[in-house]
């Protein structure tokens, strides 16, 4: 018998697919949003001109030539979606970042100490009353459009849910026996905070931070569609549907292109935080 | 119990008051003068100095906000630059077609979503539990105007079965109110349904695997009666929550889909209001939104006893 008659032997699953079968959704998720994050930051090399405005060329419908057709203006639908991603997960990514990392340290003292957490709670509660996207419109109206007034204008209500977070992970480890030994051992409190009490919070924050990052992309993108995002002339998906939206009946795809990506995009961001969720904490959620 | 309301009340108008100074200090601390703004482009500097007096803006901020503030308690929400009416009587007259709308929405979505929870927790771990979760997904994932313009090509522009967009007040001719009222609902809705479906699954997951269940089952009982009888009542109190927090994004979603289907509410209000730079509609808007959203949690945290005995103040 020679060797290669032998039955096949049944190959263990590599690790990567094991836990890709574990975790489709992180997965699945993770995958689209590195895909159109690749396609964002390469945009220059590939997609072509958003911009030149090309009167002889109005509303085609897709080709070859122009994959998603072209809009009232003659420009390229395709190389306008592409060049829209980036600011779309340019804020959605800084809208998260900044927002945990202020929530954290507000939510850190809040939870640790109980004169400041009474204001605390309080303030948040107001800023938690008024409406995300009234707050961030009047604000971008005031302020100026550009890319960092809206940023700032979509962290300011993200803050609040941090907080919270935070605030009531700190409050149900801080009477913890290994933060008592900690304190009487005399550590200082900085370390306390950073090296017995941060580390549990990390696990919710990153699933808290991709909710954020979905929620900030789909303000961002109303913000534009309304008026009051980052300048016109840069091409976002949502202004693009608001300079298109008159011709929905002749060229659907000037509307839809965007919208796809738009939807695309947020739903991948929150297919992974359903799938972090799982994977970081497998008894919430999957209990069924 | 009276107690309770009493100290509930006090710190709504406590939030309440910090509502109004944020939203006092957002505006007027915003790069920009609000005097050339209002003033517009061409404006010299004369005309804007004398804007800056009338309006008061040359006072120190805590004098602005005590003179303002103390105009807010009286109803007085200030005049629009624009046209200038009293911002207080804009909204009442705005106020029919966004009500319309929020409350059709509501009345689609919430049994919409409450047996959607159901069913998926009935049915939890099979694929009509996953189909139902996945639509849950898509709907937290799909932004109101892309369902809107969605709905408006199929349903208005290809089948040519719905109106394109507008509104009919409900004294010219209830019918055509109502029809035009379809697709924005379903457009605002969506989000909203997809986070009252989900957490009334998981509340009713974790209900379902209490020992009081097991009893009802053992003792035969159908399971209709169980789901909806013992579960559901106990589920209750965080379903309610979360219908009166996701009002917050019913508020949001209606600026947009006022915009998308060219409804004259006060979402189209405010958004008129950014592009005219109406300063004192843009914050008379904010704050009554604002203080309905507070009241209506208030409301909803005093509803708990009515939904669960258990829990008394």
């Amino acid at each position: 018998m020679s060797i290669t008659s032998m039955p096949p032997v049944e190959r263990a699953p590599s690790a990567a697919l094991l836990f890709a079968r574990r975790n489709p959704t992180l997965v699945a998720g993770g995958a689209i949003l590195a895909l159109m994050t690749l396609a964002a930051i390469a945009a220059p090399l590939f997609a072509g001109d958003p911009v030149t405005i090309n009167p002889a060329r109005r509303l085609r419908p897709p080709s070859a030539e122009h994959w998603l057709g072209t809009d009232q203006l003659g420009r390229d639908v395709f190389a306008r979606v592409v060049w829209g991603a980036r600011v779309s997960l340019q804020v959605g990514l800084l809208v998260a970042i900044v927002s945990v990392a202020f929530g954290t340290v507000i939510g850190l003292v809040a939870g640790y100490f109980r004169t400041a957490d009474a204001l605390i709670t309080r303030f948040m509660d107001g800023i938690m009353a008024i409406p995300a996207i009234l707050l961030a419109i009047a604000f971008v109206a005031l302020a100026g459009a550009s890319v960092w007034i809206v940023i700032i204008a979509i962290v300011m209500p993200e803050i609040p849910r941090v907080v919270r977070l935070v605030r009531s992970v700190v409050l149900s480890v801080r009477e913890a026996p290994y933060v008592d030994a900690a304190r009487a051992g005399g550590t200082r409190l900085h370390v306390i905070m950073t090296r017995h009490i941060l580390p549990s919070t990390i696990a919710p924050l990153i699933v808290q931070a991709t909710y954020i990052c979905a929620a900030a992309i789909i303000v961002e993108s109303a913000l534009s569609f309304l008026g009051a995002g980052v300048p016109p002339e840069t091409p976002t998906w949502g202004s693009m549907i608001a300079q298109s939206r008159s011709f929905l009946s002749r060229a659907p795809w000037t509307v839809f292109a965007p919208g796809f990506a738009l939807a695309l995009v947020v739903l991948s961001v929150n297919l992974l935080g359903d799938g972090l969720r799982d994977w970081l904490d497998p008894r919430s959620g999957r209990r069924g | 119990m009276a107690s309770y309301i009493l100290k509930r009340l006090g710190s709504t108008a406590l939030v309440l008051f910090l509502v109004s100074i944020l939203v006092f200090l957002l505006l007027r601390l915003a790069p920009g003068d609000p005097a050339a703004v209002i003033a517009g482009d061409n404006a010299s500097p004369e005309q804007i100095a004398r804007l800056r007096a009338m309006l008061g803006l040359d006072d120190a901020l805590p004098i602005q906000f005590v003179r303002w503030f103390g105009q807010v308690l009286q109803g007085n929400l200030g005049v629009s630059v624009y046209s200038n009416e009293p911002v207080l009587s804009l909204i009442g007259q705005r106020a029919e077609a966004t009500l319309s709308i929020t409350f059709t929405t509501l009345l689609i979505a919430v049994p919409l979503a409450v047996t959607m929870g159901v069913v998926a927790a009935n049915r939890a771990g099979t694929w009509v539990d996953r189909a139902l979760m996945l639509f849950a997904v898509a709907g937290f994932s799909l932004p109101a105007f892309v369902v809107g313009y969605l709905l408006v090509y199929v349903f208005a522009i290809q089948l040519q079965v719905m109106p394109v967009q507008g509104y009919v007040p409900i004294a010219e001719d209830v019918g055509r109110w109502a029809w035009h009222l379809v697709l924005p609902a379903v457009t605002l809705g969506l989000i909203y349904t997809a986070l009252i479906a989900r957490i009334t699954r998981a509340t009713m997951i974790e209900v379902l695997s209490e020992d009081f269940i097991r009893t009802a089952r053992a003792k035969g009982l159908p399971m209709k009666r169980i789901l909806l009888r013992h579960a559901l009542r106990n589920a209750g109190v965080p379903i309610v929550t979360v219908i009166g927090i996701g009002i917050a994004l019913l508020i949001g979603g209606v600026v947009v889909t006022e915009t998308v289907f060219n409804i004259p509410g006060i979402g189209r209000l405010v958004v008129d209001a950014i592009a005219r730079r109406d300063y004192p509609v843009i914050q008379g808007v904010i704050l009554v939104c604002s203080a309905i959203y507070v009241l209506l949690n208030l409301l909803t945290d005093l509803s708990y006893t009515l939904i669960d005995p258990r829990i008394s103040y």
